[in-house]
């Protein structure tokens, strides 16, 4: 059966940042579903390979005015992508579904995107991959592990983007149902404040949310233009997600 | 007993001496290579790089050896394409200086790269919109460019020139060098620029990112200036220190004092679009994107700090282009401390946009990170050092490099 590929798919995710509690569920099914290895010392975490990490931020106020949030940061796959603009091997490519992908065997490992990149989205092979005796067996046969030595980044879970669509075609479909494909992180999260699905899909949920008052994205002024939105009530949260002058200047003037 | 390949009329020391000087030199340069080898081994683990810093030490080295060798080139073209003949005289070390920075560069980026053997995806899987591409396609060709105007001066050697048709081959391409000037000059200003654009694309990192024109942002145009600005001040202190290290002169002063002078006014001509740059970049580019300058230094003295603009563009930075413009380069002591802080400001410069662009906090809510190279980045860096040096020391040895050198040591 033959079926026409379609445009009317570009997936993006929405974090509700007021309902996320940092518990980290997100990130060990990430490294689960993706084959993220782990090294028997990561006290450099500067060094550790996460496809998603949590950023705790504070309000700055003294206790007991204290606030905190967490802030997950998978890649944004931006749709101004800088990092795929300055791939020298072209290993790096926006699909036709909104992923920035990343062909590990064709990567040589230069860094420019890691340069590029402000969100630290992208993560070096400093070490040979080792899977500690007994873990192999849980490897994801989806997922192809990476080298030492070549960059790799969150993928928003193609792999389960090609098993939904496979399924799909095999029921004549084109266009996926919401929530047919979501990513590990959104389906791990315990408070679902991960929110993943086709914003070109009006019905769709995170198409609604995008709509919020409330939702922004991060580094919005670097022009980056990233998939990835949040939402919080909290204005001191959204503030802290981008720069502003006025502020600056305030503080100035205090 | 090496007497026979010392190019004749000119004296240098005993063999066993410059024996002693090549073991020296060996040792260091053997250090560099257990380092190289471990990281290529065991990988960039050995080094202190990380995922915020993913250029360090090397990338500032192969930044500052591409411009500091634009001596080569732009020397080049001042000789046979514009016709400044008294740079005849040092066009020589100016190749050979050219040589070994752009050999440096290449090593380097083989270690830097995480797989190298798969350095030649980035020729086969080309990405056209990439500055990193055309820097990897000019340094390349350049490189066989400068192994082309090397040859020559190998093939002067005197044992080697005895051979006819090396001697007619050797002639003839030293005939048809300016059209190697030539395409040398074409791919030096691309890959200078270049290595200014891979900075200056990333409007995702305020501090390195301009604006520009066409596809090229103002740091490739600065890049090239600041290049040819520093270039031929580097060849001229290699010169100077030569003549300190052999005890003999080798090239009349009014020689050097031209390089400082070219250097002097290419350097002031780069600083005042440089100084206009940043003023743009303080009070436009840096505002657009809800930042301020302060917040691109971590304050005045931190490792980070507003000392180091101070220190490119004035200490490094105008203090040596008003020294080199000036009669003051007339006197010897000038002259080298004007080519040296000329030289010094260019690295920081490249520092800056390689190190700094990477140490700033991207988020709001994210801290300074500070890096500090690994013993084995430093044993490479100081490994291609050495190299250089051997390099220089064979080539002077064996090879006629200046062709005053009989005059001045009668």
């Amino acid at each position: 059966m033959h079926v026409e590929s379609s445009h009317a798919e570009k997936y993006v995710m929405v974090i509700d940042i007021d309902k996320c509690t940092g518990c980290g569920a997100c990130v060990i099914a990430c490294s689960q579903e993706n084959n993220i290895p782990v090294r028997t010392d990561e006290t450099d975490k500067y060094r550790s390979i996460n496809w998603l990490v949590i950023y705790r931020i504070t309000n700055g106020e003294p206790p007991p005015k204290t606030k905190v949030a967490y802030i997950p940061r998978p890649c944004m796959h931006c749709d101004h992508a800088i990092c795929v603009h300055v791939c020298p091997a072209q290993a790096t490519d926006k699909d036709r579904i909104g992923v920035v992908s990343q062909i590990y065997p064709r990567c040589f490992g230069c860094r420019y995107c890691m340069a590029a990149c402000p969100y630290h989205a992208r993560v070096f092979g400093w070490w040979d991959p080792v899977f500690p005796k007994g873990t192999e067996r849980g490897l994801n046969p989806d997922v192809s592990t990476r080298m030492r030595g070549v960059v790799e980044k969150c993928s928003f879970c193609h792999h389960r983007y090609q098993k939904a669509r496979d399924k799909a075609i095999a029921e004549g479909r084109v266009i996926l149902k919401d929530g047919e494909y979501i990513t590990a992180c959104a389906e791990a999260c315990p408070t679902k404040a991960i929110y993943f699905g086709n914003i070109k899909d009006p019905n769709s949920k995170v198409a609604k949310l995008v709509k919020s008052p409330f939702a922004f994205r991060l580094l919005e002024k670097f022009g980056t233009e990233p998939s990835v939105y949040y939402i919080s009530r909290q204005e001191w949260v959204r503030r802290q997600a981008d720069y502003y002058l006025e502020e600056i200047h305030k503080k100035a003037h205090e | 007993m090496d007497a026979a390949l010392i190019p004749p009329g000119v004296k240098r020391c005993s063999f066993k001496k410059f024996l002693i000087w090549i073991a020296c030199v060996s040792v260091v340069l053997a250090w560099g290579v257990y380092a190289m080898i471990l990281c290529f081994a065991k990988g960039l683990n050995q080094t202190n790089l990380n995922d915020y810093f993913g250029f360090g030490l090397w990338i500032t080295l192969d930044l500052a050896v591409i411009a500091l060798g634009a001596g080569a080139f732009f020397s080049g073209f001042l000789r046979y394409i514009i016709g400044i003949d008294e740079l005849k005289n040092i066009i020589n070390l100016a190749v050979i200086v050219g040589w070994i920075c752009y050999g440096s560069a290449l090593m380097i980026l083989g270690l830097d790269v995480g797989q190298p053997l798969r350095g030649w995806h980035i020729f086969w899987y080309a990405n056209v919109h990439s500055m990193l591409t055309e820097v990897a396609f000019c340094i390349s060709t350049y490189f066989l460019v400068l192994c082309i105007e090397y040859l020559p001066i190998i093939l002067e050697n005197p044992e080697l020139d005895k051979n006819r048709f090396i001697h007619i081959f050797s002639h003839n391409l030293h005939e048809y060098m300016y059209i190697f000037a030539a395409v040398g000059t074409f791919l030096s200003f691309f890959h200078q620029g270049s290595l200014g654009g891979v900075f200056g694309v990333l409007y995702s990192r305020p501090f390195a990112f301009r604006e520009g024109f066409f596809v090229w942002p103002w740091t490739f145009f600065l890049f090239i200036l600041s290049a040819v600005g520093s270039g031929p001040a580097f060849t001229l202190l290699i010169a100077w220190a030569l003549q300190k290290a052999t005890g003999r002169k080798l090239v009349k002063y009014n020689v050097l004092e031209l390089m400082g002078k070219i250097a002097g006014i290419m350097l002031s001509i780069y600083l005042v679009f440089k100084l206009i740059d940043t003023y743009y970049w303080a009070i436009h580019i840096l505002p657009e994107k809800g930042m301020t300058i302060t917040q691109c230094y971590q304050g005045w003295f931190g490792p980070y700090g507003l000392w180091l603009l101070v220190a490119e563009l004035g200490i490094f930075g105008i203090v040596p282009a008003l020294i080199l413009i000036s009669p003051l380069r007339k006197k010897e002591f000038f002259l080298i401390i004007g080519a040296l802080f000329d030289c010094i400001g260019i690295v920081i410069n490249r520092f800056v946009f390689t190190v700094q662009t990477s140490a700033i906090p991207t988020y709001p809510f994210d801290k300074w990170v500070v890096y500090s190279p690994s013993w084995q980045e430093w044993a490479t860096t100081i490994m291609v050092i050495a190299l250089g040096v051997l390099v220089i020391s064979l080539s002077y040895r064996y090879l006629p490099l200046f062709p005053q050198e009989k005059e001045l040591n009668p």
